[in-house]
C-alpha cells in the first residue's frame, strides 16, 4: 500500500507553469509540456515560441475564431497574443540553436545523470523514425526541462546512469518534472528538489536506475 | 515586361526530369503547395529526391507519390505522421531511401543551398545516431556534425499573394519553410492564393523578392484543411 499518488497530467504541467519566471521565451515540446502554456498565469508574461515560425502563442482558439492557417509545431490550432511575430522556419531554428530561448520543455523516454536525454526513438531500428525539432531544441535552448512519468507502465526505469535509446542530444537536461518528483540534473548528479506528498526518498530511490540526492 | 504567371500548374510543371530533386515547402498541411504536387503526379517525373519535412500525410500529396512508386529518396525529419501509411509500406518493402534529418537542420541545409554555403558545422545532432558517417569537430567545447547544402532542381511552394515579378508574400504559419524552399530551387515554382499588381506589395511586406521566382500560377484553393484533434 502507498500512501501517495502521482501527479496527474495537468497536475504536472501546472507544477512546471509555477516556475517559470515573467519575461522567458519559451518552446513547448509535444504532449504534457504543451499542457503547460494553459497554467501560465494570465497576468505573468511568458511568451511561447513554436518551431513553426510563431513567437508569441497564445492558447487554443474557441471554434469561431479558429484561423485554419495558424497552427503550432504539434499540429493544434492556436491563437497569438498581442505583439506575436512570424518568421520562417531556417530563422525559427536559427533563434532555437542560436541560444535564445530561455527554455524549452520536452517530453523524455530516459534521461541520465549526466544530463543526457532520450526521447525520439524506442530502438535502432525504427520503423519511421521522427526526429523533427528535438535535436535542435535539445542543443539550443539554454535550458532544457523534461516531462515524463517517473518509469514506463511497465515499471522500467527512466531516471538512469545512462540511456539505452538512441539520444536525441548529449548532457543537455537541467530538471526533470516526473509524476513522482522535480529532479534537478547537476554536477553530482539527480538532486531531488521536490515530490508528491507522502512518498519517502527511498521510494524514490527504489523507482529509479540512479543514485539520487536529497536537495 | 517580366510576367512569370503560367496558365496552368501543367504549364507550371513542364519539364520536370526524371531523377530530379524536388523540394516541397509546407509544415502540418499549411502552406503547403499541394497543386503543384499534384501537378507533379500528373507530370509523370520518376526517380525523384523529395525533400520535405515529413514522409507526407495520408494518402494525398507527397505520400500519394510515395505511393506511386515515383520517389526513389524521401529527405525528411519526420516519417511517421498520422496515417502515414504509404511511406511505412513502401519503406518497409525497401522501396525507398530514407535520410533522416533534423528539423532544424533540414531547414539550414535548404537556406545554405539557396545562399551558396556548401556545408556547415552544427551543434544539433552531435553525439547521436545523426552525426555516424559525418565528419565531426569539436568547436568550442561541443561535438558539432559537417551538414551538406540541399539545392534543388525544383522547388515547390505555396504563397498567399503574388505579384508578376515573382515577389511574394505568406499567411500566418504558411511562411514556414516557403522563403527558404523558394531560395534553394534551380527552378522556383509557386502557387498562390492571390494576385496582386506590381506595387502593391509593398517593398517592406515583401517576404520572397521575386528573383527566387522563376513560375508562378494562381490556385485559389482556400483555406487549409482544420485539424481535427
Amino acid at each position: 500500500m502507498t500512501n501517495w499518488k502521482p501527479w496527474s497530467r495537468e497536475a504536472l504541467a501546472a507544477r512546471v507553469a509555477q516556475d517559470i519566471p515573467e519575461g522567458w521565451y519559451v518552446n513547448l515540446g509535444i504532449g504534457i509540456p504543451t499542457l503547460v502554456g494553459n497554467y501560465v498565469p494570465p497576468d505573468r508574461e511568458v511568451i511561447l515560441h513554436s518551431e513553426n515560425g510563431v513567437v508569441g502563442m497564445g492558447p487554443a482558439p474557441s471554434p469561431e475564431s479558429l484561423n485554419p492557417w495558424l497552427v503550432n509545431a504539434s499540429r493544434q490550432h492556436v491563437t497569438l497574443v498581442t505583439g506575436a511575430s512570424y518568421m520562417n522556419h531556417a530563422d525559427s531554428f536559427g533563434l532555437v540553436r542560436g541560444g535564445h530561448l530561455d527554455l524549452c520543455v520536452l517530453g523524455g523516454f530516459q534521461v541520465a545523470e549526466n544530463g543526457d536525454l532520450a526521447n525520439w526513438s524506442r530502438s535502432d531500428n525504427d520503423r519511421a523514425p521522427a526526429i523533427g525539432g528535438a535535436m535542435d531544441l535539445a542543443v539550443g535552448a539554454k535550458r532544457i526541462w523534461v516531462v515524463m512519468e517517473h518509469t514506463t507502465k511497465d515499471d522500467e526505469k527512466r531516471i538512469l546512469e545512462r540511456c539505452t535509446y538512441p539520444l536525441t542530444a548529449t548532457a543537455c537536461v537541467k530538471r526533470v518534472y516526473t509524476d513522482l518528483a522535480v529532479i534537478d540534473v547537476t554536477e553530482r548528479g539527480f538532486v531531488v528538489i521536490d515530490t508528491v506528498p507522502g512518498i519517502s526518498f527511498d521510494e524514490l530511490q527504489t523507482r529509479s536506475g540512479a543514485e539520487l540526492h536529497a536537495g | 515586361m517580366i510576367n512569370k504567371f503560367v496558365r496552368s500548374v501543367a504549364e507550371a510543371m513542364d519539364g520536370v526530369k526524371d531523377g530530379s530533386t524536388v523540394i516541397v515547402a509546407g509544415f502540418a498541411q499549411v502552406g503547403e503547395p499541394r497543386a503543384l504536387v499534384d501537378g507533379l503526379i500528373e507530370q509523370g517525373a520518376k526517380d525523384l529526391t523529395v525533400v520535405h519535412n515529413t514522409a507526407g500525410r495520408g494518402r494525398e500529396g507527397v505520400a500519394r507519390l510515395i505511393g506511386e512508386r515515383r520517389v526513389r529518396k524521401i529527405i525528411c525529419s519526420f516519417a511517421r505522421s498520422r496515417g502515414s501509411v504509404l511511406f511505412e509500406e513502401v519503406y518497409a518493402r525497401g522501396a525507398i531511401e530514407l535520410e533522416i534529418v533534423p528539423q532544424g537542420t533540414l531547414a539550414e541545409r535548404i537556406r545554405a543551398g539557396g545562399a551558396g554555403i556548401p556545408a556547415f558545422f552544427t551543434p544539433t545532432g552531435g553525439g547521436t545516431k545523426i552525426a555516424e558517417g559525418k565528419e565531426t569537430r569539436i568547436i568550442d567545447g561541443r561535438e558539432c556534425v559537417l551538414e551538406q547544402a540541399i539545392t534543388g532542381d525544383v522547388a515547390l511552394v505555396e504563397a498567399w499573394r503574388a505579384d508578376r515579378w515573382g515577389n511574394l508574400v505568406y499567411r500566418d504559419a504558411g511562411r514556414n519553410f516557403n522563403p527558404v524552399v523558394a531560395s534553394a530551387g534551380r527552378l522556383t515554382i509557386v502557387q498562390t492564393q492571390n494576385v496582386a499588381e506590381l506595387g502593391e506589395l509593398t517593398p517592406e511586406m515583401i517576404v520572397t523578392p521575386g528573383i527566387y521566382v522563376d513560375r508562378i500560377v494562381h490556385v485559389p484553393s482556400g483555406d487549409p484543411p482544420v485539424v481535427i484533434s
